[in-house]
């Protein structure tokens, strides 16, 4: 099982073919108080830098995209009536979609959590 | 000159209390403190927030007559303001719009103006221009800090025992601290509250003894902003602007008896008009009845699915637990209980006209 990072601040980890993702810790801490989270549907195809879903702040909306192809194979429905555990556990309960990758290789253009925290600063 | 955001007596102190700054209306101002919008919400309407609002402008008028002065350029009645009372009020332009909204108070010597940040550099030299006779000033040397909520008494008052004695929309000189300042007893969150001004060089200090008092907490712009919302308050540039009358946007309470029947202020032609017939389209409140909330722009829909106006202003309402909005809508479909759909993201979304405000307004009479 390994976790890639996007630059738009989402993970993946992998195991296999299908693929959990969600947001970062730093994502969240920078959107505050989540108070909704629009989903796509279970069986929903994607390409890379495609929108995916929403989350909006107190403040704002931030659109997440697609860090690769794939497709949804599971939606968290949880988020639906608590947005808030996007705040609270971002990188572990609060996961948006299990994915089915089109094309592996992509992950290569991903980051590691080295680099990714680079990014961060 | 320089571009260059300005900076408010307590940006340093904003900075020591981790507050988030942002570049708003030229100002780098707190848009939240590590308690987060919701918290800083929920303090101000259960205990006391104190918000800086140094950045709207502060006006001092003297002269003669003032008050009539004013009335040529205002649709309130400022004539009759009485000495140490304050009056929610607007410029209007020559087509009826609201051109800023703004507190008068009756200060005695003198008249006490705030208008807001963005719109100082057009307010000043437009009541330079049309109040003859009436010395004019900025007002660059005091900051102005808002405590707001049901323990503002309480925060102010031990500070100032004369603030407890004041009524909704009263103004005093009083001292803090060994300071004069000036306290009114107003704010644009709903909650009972003060805008206190103070001189620059004892701003941080008297507002660290605000904070000191166990019930008061810093709240940002945020806060600020979804507390006014919940409120049904206007934010001028979001709900009210040039092209907007005070009769769309459901601001004909703020306009006397006397004015709205004697006219006399610009665009009065169309301001009466709309009075006697009604207007076009009018402001009203939205909850939309799922959870995504309906930001500024978002289209509004009859339930036949035409298009009968626009969001704007939204978000999710803290203390109402879910988002709320206000816009404007065609005024046959503005009546309360009328079903409408909002288009977020190209999705309809069910959504009803409500009364304004969202929460009661704690205001003491």
């Amino acid at each position: 099982m390994t976790t890639y990072y996007s630059e738009d601040h989402e993970w993946i980890t992998v195991e296999g073919d299908t693929a959990t993702l969600g947001i970062t810790k730093h994502a969240a801490d920078q959107l505050g108080e989540v108070v909704f989270v629009e989903q796509q549907d279970s069986g929903e195809e994607f390409e890379k830098g495609g929108e995916i879903g929403v989350i909006e702040s107190v403040k704002a909306a931030s659109e997440i995209y697609a860090p690769l192809d794939g497709e949804i194979t599971a939606v968290n429905e949880d988020l639906a009536d608590n947005p808030s555990a996007l705040n609270e556990d971002p990188e572990g309960a609060a996961w948006i979609y299990k994915i089915k990758l089109s094309d592996s290789a992509q992950l290569e253009d991903l980051m590691d959590l080295d680099g990714y925290k680079a990014l961060i600063g | 000159m320089t571009d260059a955001p300005k900076r408010t007596p307590l940006y340093d102190l904003h900075v020591a209390l981790g507050g988030k700054m942002v570049d708003f209306a030229g100002w780098e101002m707190p848009v939240q403190y590590p308690m987060g919008i919701m918290g800083e919400h929920k303090q101000c309407r259960e205990k006391a927030a104190l918000f800086d609002v140094s950045h709207m402008g502060q006006v001092i008028l003297r002269g003669d007559n003032v008050g009539e002065k004013l009335e040529a350029i205002c649709p309130q009645a400022y004539a009759t303001l009485k000495e140490g009372k304050a009056r929610y009020g607007f410029f209007t332009n020559e087509d009826g719009g609201i051109m800023d909204d703004l507190i008068v108070s009756n200060a005695g010597d003198h008249y006490f103006v705030v208008v807001n940040a963005a719109l100082r550099h057009q307010d000043i030299p437009h009541m330079k221009a049309h109040l003859d006779g009436v010395e004019v000033t900025e007002i660059f040397d005091r900051a102005l800090v808002a405590v707001q909520g049901p323990a503002a008494e309480n925060v102010v008052g031990d500070l100032c025992p004369a603030a407890r004695e004041m009524k909704f929309m009263e103004t005093i000189v009083a001292d803090i601290d060994g300071v004069e300042c000036r306290l009114s007893r107003l704010g644009y969150t709903g909650e009972d509250g003060y805008e206190i001004s103070i001189p620059d060089a004892d701003a941080e200090r008297i507002t660290k003894l605000f904070l000191a008092h166990e019930d008061c907490e810093p709240a940002g712009l945020g806060a600020r902003d979804s507390l006014r919302l919940e409120a049904g308050l206007c934010l001028y540039g979001n709900d009210i602007d040039q092209s907007t009358s005070p009769i769309e946007a459901s601001l004909a309470w703020a306009i006397q008896k006397r004015r709205k029947e004697e006219g006399g202020f610009p665009g009065a032609d169309r301001i009466q008009k709309e009075l006697a017939e009604g207007a076009a389209k009018k402001l009203v409140g939205i909850k939309p009845s799922g959870r995504a909330p309906a930001r500024q722009h978002v289209e509004i829909q009859c339930a036949e699915g035409n298009t009968i106006g626009e969001i704007t202003s939204g978000c999710f309402g803290p203390t109402v637990g879910g988002p709320v909005a206000m816009g404007y809508v065609a005024a046959p479909h503005g009546k309360v209980g009328e079903q409408v759909k909002l288009i977020i993201r190209g999705k309809a979304h069910d959504a009803e006209i409500v009364a304004l405000p969202f929460v009661t307004q704690n205001y003491k009479r």
